[in-house]
């Protein structure tokens, strides 16, 4: 047998051993993302989630206008941070809608008093089927759709204040 | 007295939970009425990622997301869609992460191809082994 076979399980052991390592050191982003950005927004009808606010359909969504499509619940505890800075986007003349997962009337009606209400229309997602057709896994998530209803891109997690110059920045590439 | 006020703070403290007060979906721990179509959805419903407890199938998973999942996966079974379709469906929107059955997408070629490449190694290694010991 020759030298360079005979050494050769010694370097796939450091081989598998290198790339242990660095797994362990940079670990894989599990983000999950939806894979719709770039796709027209599915197709749904959400019936209203306060009798205050109409509901949220697809086809609410292509005025002309890009919108932010926030994915939120009253049980979610980064989205009473998340509000506020949406709250900001609103007076900056962001159009926001939300679609609230898994959620009561009452609930909603009682976060939006205590921490701010930034919506146009919020549609009531009972049992998050259209949650799952956006490909979202969580709250919360936003969706920036440009005005011919096509979904431009995808926010993970709670927009905070340092991501609002991102998040300005992909509404007005979505006009 | 200080260690008593702990004590019954400590009673009546309750965990911060990251799931809504709703009930589960109709579907989500019920076995569908046809034993035929359930079967379809335990296989399908055994090879979905739960997007949230990544790991799990949704089969597995306690989350809420994995329950409306299975609540929608035994839907559309019971309306009579096929279980590759639904699969499909699902990978449109989450990408071909969500299912735990390979494809044959390039990125999976690796996976397919290994098991043929390790034999043929094995073989290899073996003729030369059975050759050494024949020239004796």
């Amino acid at each position: 047998m020759s030298r360079a076979v005979r050494f050769a399980p010694l370097a796939l052991l450091l081989l598998v051993t290198a790339g242990l390592i660095w797994r362990l050191a940079t670990p894989a982003d599990t983000t999950v993302r939806s894979n719709l950005e770039g796709q027209p927004m599915p197709a749904f009808a959400l019936p209203p989630a306060l009798s205050s606010k109409p509901g949220l359909a697809s086809a609410d969504l292509s005025t002309g206008q890009p919108r932010l499509v926030n994915v939120f619940a009253s049980w979610c505890i980064p989205c009473i941070t998340e509000v506020k800075v949406l709250q900001q986007l609103q007076a900056r003349g962001v159009r926001i809608d939300g679609i609230a997962i898994r959620d009561r009337g009452e609930d909603i009606a009682a976060f939006l008093q205590r921490y701010g209400d930034p919506y146009q229309r919020i549609g009531s997602d009972a049992q998050s089927t259209t949650q799952i057709a956006l490909g979202s896994s969580g709250v919360p998530e936003s969706f920036i759709v440009d005005g011919t209803g096509v979904i431009r891109y995808q926010h993970v997690g709670p927009i905070e204040a340092a991501d609002v110059p991102k998040i300005v920045r992909e509404l007005e590439k979505a006009r | 007295m200080k260690r008593l006020a702990i004590a019954l703070i400590l009673l009546f403290a309750q965990p911060v939970l990251a799931d809504s007060n709703m009930p589960p979906a109709y579907w989500a721990n019920r076995q569908l009425p046809d034993a035929g179509q359930e079967a379809r959805a335990q296989g399908l419903m055994a090879e979905l990622r739960c997007v949230v407890c990544q790991g799990q199938s949704i089969a597995d998973s306690d989350a809420e997301l994995a329950g409306d999942m299975r609540d929608l996966v035994r839907r559309r079974i019971a309306a009579g869609e096929k279980p590759s379709d639904i699969r499909a469906w699902l990978v449109q929107r989450y990408g071909s992460w969500v299912s735990y059955r390979p494809t044959d997408e390039p990125a999976a070629w690796p996976l397919w191809l290994a098991p043929i490449a390790l034999l043929g190694a094995g073989g290899l290694l073996l003729r030369k082994r059975i050759r050494l010991d024949g020239g004796d």
